[in-house]
């Protein structure tokens, strides 16, 4: 058995995160023992083995023409600009729903965190069904958005917005929660016995401290907006201009032309991996 | 001393899961191969020795008949098993050429069926087994009194097609094209079935899709015949694959498709003879 000194530095280890623990490893026995490596390597490439074979087999040579097509800058532009408005969408109603969970006991919390994930488990073509039956022309909702105002939100990118945010809500719901969690209500408490009501503690005092939360909500909402297909083409269907997104392009592009499915991949993936890139220093030192 | 002993051990025990699981999945691509060589000999349809199992990709139009035709089958030759893969024909087609496993495909035109044949993923010729014809699929009771192919030009109404990738988005666009008309849908969806889903659910007020479809859905929409759909006839070509582990059962199956009986089924979900 290892002493318990041994067993407290491990814990601290833990709790302070990888870098130490990892260079201890390594000044110990000169590596990490085979069993763990070798799995460890496998699953590197398990993961990285796929998107370096979407480099290899991109067919660059006609890539300039595949990319410059109006078609291609159509659906990037849409995705960009429904991505964007799904995440101010989730940011508007998702904060004060974090808020209320973070900070408000009522009965039936517990359920409520539930309803609010549930998304995030929920195959999305589910949910493209479920907004289908609510918010269709002839659905339980929709039918009298479409009675009373003339709207209809299938087909239209108004639609394809309210299914991104519905897939990528929960993301930022669970990631505002977690830091107002982590945040000490007594900060707030001492604005409010300072004279500011609830309200102003919240803007002038919560939202400042739990702002690299949100930003990290925000940037995951984002992204899972940003490649939501499910529910899209099911909910909004699929538009050149209107509800095609680059998600559904490459779907339909690989069905007579995978060449074009392969190089509008690879502008998905950078633009994924250019957002991680850019916010992954700011978020880890902000919290 | 222990120890070492120990951990040797748990060495051998995680190569040794590693290797187990190794094996199991080799094991997978090669256990179907014994059942071929047995079953190649007796391709006659009335022949008892069919056996194992058929996986059929085929155009989603053909799913009612093909679903019955698969029970017939079943019941006719104990012991087989008959899959289908349901979809928008392209799609099918692009899993075929990437590898996918099956037997049998029938597509619902000649041009999906070149992208198998220019592979080199199919067996033999492929043959012209029923052909199809549009209609205009419209809400119940056609409240819309949607009577012809222009009327769907009207910008009040919601019209869905098929993507011009799958061939009953082709099939329409030819339609479109042979009388000159112009129409803007709200969506071009994936498959004939989404298409025509997208009517059953009051989503759309009318879409173009294939007679089968029409008469499959039942009462849920109304169909309506327009001239311009002879001048856009879908070929449904089957033909075995390359891949097939099971050639002789799939080429019973592929024959139930076009003999009397097969065709008496695919007639009466609304297919012509070819």
């Amino acid at each position: 058995m290892t002493s318990p000194s041994l067993d407290k530095a491990d814990a601290a280890d833990t709790l302070t995160g990888g870098p130490r623990r990892r260079r201890t490893l390594r000044g110990v026995r000169g590596g990490a023992p085979l069993p763990l490596l070798l799995p460890a390597l496998i699953g590197l490439a398990f993961l990285v083995l796929p998107l370096v074979a979407l480099l290899v087999r991109a067919p660059w040579r006609s890539m300039p023409e595949l990319l410059t097509s109006a078609e291609v800058w159509q659906a990037l532009q849409l995705s960009l600009v429904c991505a964007t408005a799904a995440t101010a969408v989730s940011l508007v109603i998702g904060v004060p729903l974090a808020w209320l969970l973070a900070r408000v006991d009522f009965p039936g919390r517990g359920l409520v965190r539930a309803l609010v994930t549930l998304p995030l488990v929920l195959p999305p073509v589910v949910g493209g069904v479920a907004l289908l039956m609510a918010l269709g022309r002839n659905g339980v909702v929709g039918k009298w958005l479409d009675a009373w105002f003339g709207i209809t939100l299938p087909f239209t990118t108004t639609g394809v917005v309210i299914a991104e945010a519905f897939v990528a809500m929960p993301f930022l719901v669970i990631s505002v929660e977690g830091t107002l969690r982590a945040a000490d209500p007594r900060y707030e408490e001492a604005a409010t016995t300072l004279g500011a009501s609830r309200f102003t503690a919240f803007r002038r005092v919560t939202l400042p401290l739990i702002a690299p939360g949100i930003a990290a909500g925000a940037v995951l909402a984002w992204a899972r907006a940003l490649g939501e297909f499910g529910a899209t083409i099911t909910f909004a269907g699929n538009f050149p201009g209107r509800t095609q997104t680059m998600p559904l392009a490459v779907y339909l592009a690989l069905q007579n032309d995978p060449a074009a499915a392969i190089a509008l991949s690879l502008v998905l993936l950078a633009v994924s991996i250019a957002v991680l890139a850019g916010l992954r220093d700011r978020w880890m030192t902000a919290s | 001393m222990t120890r070492t002993v120990r951990r040797t051990r748990r060495i051998l025990q995680v190569t040794g899961a590693g290797a187990a699981a190794l094996l199991a999945l080799s094991a997978c691509s090669s256990s179907d191969d014994s059942s071929s060589a047995s079953d190649s000999s007796a391709s006659d349809s009335g022949s008892p020795k069919l056996s194992g199992e058929v996986t059929v990709f085929a155009a989603a139009s053909l799913k009612e008949s093909f679903t019955t035709l698969g029970k017939e089958f079943e019941k006719a030759h104990p012991g087989t098993k008959v899959t289908f893969s349901f979809g928008g024909s392209d799609a099918l087609a692009a899993s075929i050429t990437g590898g996918a496993p099956a037997d049998v495909f029938a597509s619902a035109s000649p041009k999906t069926m070149k992208i198998v044949t220019d592979a080199g993923d199919a067996s033999g010729t492929p043959a012209t087994f029923v052909r199809n014809e549009l209609e205009i699929a419209t809400l119940p009771g056609n409240p819309d009194k949607v009577a012809s192919l222009k009327d769907l030009t009207n910008a009040d109404l919601k019209v869905v097609l098929c993507d011009k990738t799958v061939p009953c988005g082709a099939a329409a666009q030819k339609a479109l094209d042979a009388s000159k008309l112009k129409l803007t849908p709200v969506s071009y969806e994936e498959d004939v079935k989404s298409a025509l889903n997208k009517v059953v659910l009051k989503e759309a007020d009318a879409s173009v899709v294939y007679k089968t479809d029409v008469k499959a859905a039942g009462d849920k929409v109304e169909g309506v015949e327009f001239p311009e759909s002879a001048d856009a006839i879908n070929d449904y070509p089957i033909t075995l694959l390359k891949s097939s582990k099971n050639t002789g059962t799939a080429k019973a199956f592929m024959e139930l498709v076009q003999s009397s009986e097969g065709q008496k089924v695919l007639n009466e979900a609304g297919f012509l003879k070819p």
